[in-house]
């Protein structure tokens, strides 16, 4: 190992980590400062860095606008329904790739890996049209299909890399047991990938409570959170935008923490 | 088992279908609606978009944005990353606190940051304690371009560096410690195995990173429009407008296909620029 390092050294490192902590973290706690500080904080001058009076009238007034709460309704049942659309195509699909060699194999990764180069701008614009024409434009499902385009190649290549490290021993012990290979991928495989599977599908969710192009572009009423913000942008007062951020950001957060043991396993191979 | 030569088709056929449906078929019909204007073929609509008081700036803003944005971002991910790899306690907390932007959207970006930067908001206050300034500051007006320019950047290195981060991250846990130690031997300094050795293994990560920070940061709108509004057009945001105030689909799908073929160049000169030899590649 290296020759110890000075103790000037040290504090400079714990300085950087710590610097880039508050960097961090710094700019959600004054968002949510403005949103929960109360009317008079965003005319206040100069701002206080600390929560002088925490009110829950900001929010609460945010939440009473017409249209709040069926926004974020529209959001949530958008975001489930991604979910489900991205784990119902994603497992046997990945399942197919880590199983199976078959031809075809290697064009359908390239289309995988073909969604995640292509703006969501391309996609959300035509299909307006043929939204209205199917009668799904303005809906949560017509939100939550294209929303599955960007969640189902991720949910696909995460599931593959989930089920090619269980070994097919497992499986096969089943089937000598008289499982067929479906029962076997039920009672076997999928107990084992289910955290993997869970985390997958956390990520499907909080992609499409966070997307704005495509909810924007393909709602009118029934506005997702993210769309209803963007169109209010111009006209809200400020701190309820803030309030409306924080909104935003709570659930992401307590997201990213409940896979954050998963986040490498994502991203390493979900991006390869 | 005979099954097993149909099986793995039934198994990815839902998602060929749908894939085909909802992303092949609206990429194809994007290009048609953008080189096509009254039934006929021609290249109206992206002389429209370039004849637009706005596509200038919006094409300057954009790769102003990206090329500032995306090294910065680099950069700073792999010292987070150097210095994680250094860090025995509390690594779990760090990786945690460290990645929560990639939770957070454009759009909540925006507003985080607007509310620091606004007239009244937490920037100027902090900069009229220090005693810098006596009364409120415009940051984010057209007459404080640069200002409004930088605010961009910042909200997107801080929302989007932690993508990288987790990559980089991934990455460097699957290299083998021996080829450090080795050159640690034979006396390197940190900073030589850090540019000798640990940068060209970590390439493909690097590569993978780039590529797909790159591709975002070229569609990142909401934020613009959060931050800065009509002031600071995006090529993005200004798809978004024809599209929706405008109403006008033509230009809107040529304002796509523009950031789609500036994407797809971009990641050929990734791929090419950072060619990851035959042997590395895991």
């Amino acid at each position: 190992m290296n020759p110890r390092p000075s103790r000037f050294d040290r504090a400079l490192f714990f300085t950087g980590l710590a610097v880039l902590c508050v960097w961090t973290l710094l700019p959600i706690y004054l968002l949510a400062l403005g949103a929960l500080g109360g009317r008079d904080i965003v005319s206040q001058w100069p701002k206080p860095f600390a929560p002088f009076s925490v009110a829950l009238d900001t929010l609460r007034t945010f939440l009473a606008i017409d249209g709040v709460w069926r926004a974020t309704w529209v959001s949530v049942k958008a975001a489930a329904m991604t979910m489900v659309m991205a784990l119902a195509m994603g497992v046997p699909a990945g399942y197919a790739l880590a199983r199976f060699r078959f031809r075809g194999s290697g064009a359908y990764r390239i289309l995988i890996l073909m969604t995640r180069a292509f703006p969501v701008a391309i996609l959300a614009l035509p299909l307006t049209v043929s939204f209205i024409r199917l009668g799904v434009y303005d809906t949560p499902f017509g939100v939550a299909l294209v929303h599955a385009v960007l969640a189902t190649p991720f949910a696909t290549l995460v599931c593959a890399s989930l089920f090619m490290g269980i070994p097919r021993e497992f499986e096969e012990a089943a089937w000598v047991f008289g499982c067929s290979r479906f029962t076997g991928f039920i009672k076997v495989v999928l107990p084992l990938a289910l955290p993997g599977i869970a985390a997958a599908s956390i990520f499907a969710f909080v992609l499409s409570w966070n997307e704005v192009f495509a909810a924007s572009v393909l709602t009118v009423r029934q506005r997702p959170l993210t769309a209803f913000l963007l169109s209010v942008l111009s006209e809200s007062p400020l701190h309820l935008q803030f309030a409306g951020g924080l909104i935003l950001i709570v659930p992401s957060v307590l997201f990213i923490f409940l896979v954050r043991r998963r986040l490498f396993a994502m991203w390493g191979i979900g991006n390869r | 088992m005979r099954e097993g030569r149909l099986l793995p088709y039934l198994l990815i056929a839902p998602s060929v279908l749908f894939l085909t449906g909802l992303f092949l078929f609206p990429l194809g019909q994007t290009a048609l609606l953008a080189f096509q204007q009254g039934g006929s073929w021609g290249l109206g609509n992206f002389h429209r978009m370039a004849d637009d008081l706005n596509f200038g700036d919006a094409m300057a803003n954009t790769f102003k944005v990206v090329l500032l944005a995306v090294p910065l971002q680099l950069a700073l991910a792999l010292a987070m990353t150097m210095m994680l790899r250094q860090v025995r306690r509390g690594r779990d907390i760090l990786v945690w606190i460290w990645s929560i932007p990639l939770g957070i959207s454009d759009l909540a970006a925006g507003l985080v940051w607007l509310a620091i930067l606004t007239d009244q908001g937490w920037f100027n206050s902090a900069l009229f304690q220090l005693g810098l300034i006596s009364s409120p500051q415009a940051w984010l007006t057209y007459e404080t371009p640069l200002a409004l320019l930088a605010a961009i950047v910042i909200a997107e290195i801080w929302r989007a560096t932690a993508i990288v981060f987790v990559i980089l991250l991934a990455g460097v846990q699957l290299l083998p410690k021996e080829y450090e130690e080795a050159a640690e031997v034979f006396g390197a300094t940190a900073w030589q195995r850090f540019m000798r050795i640990t940068l060209p293994l970590l390439k493909p990560s690097i590569q993978t990173a780039l590529i797909l920070r790159t591709v975002l940061a070229f569609e990142m709108f909401a934020m613009a429009l959060a931050l800065g509004g009509r002031n600071f057009p995006v090529l993005v945001s200004e798809a978004f407008n024809w599209q929706y105030q405008s109403q006008d689909y033509g230009v809107a799908a040529a304002y796509a296909v523009l950031v789609m073929a500036i994407s797809i160049a971009a990641t050929l000169v990734y791929l090419v620029a950072l060619r990851v030899p035959a042997e590395q590649r895991a």
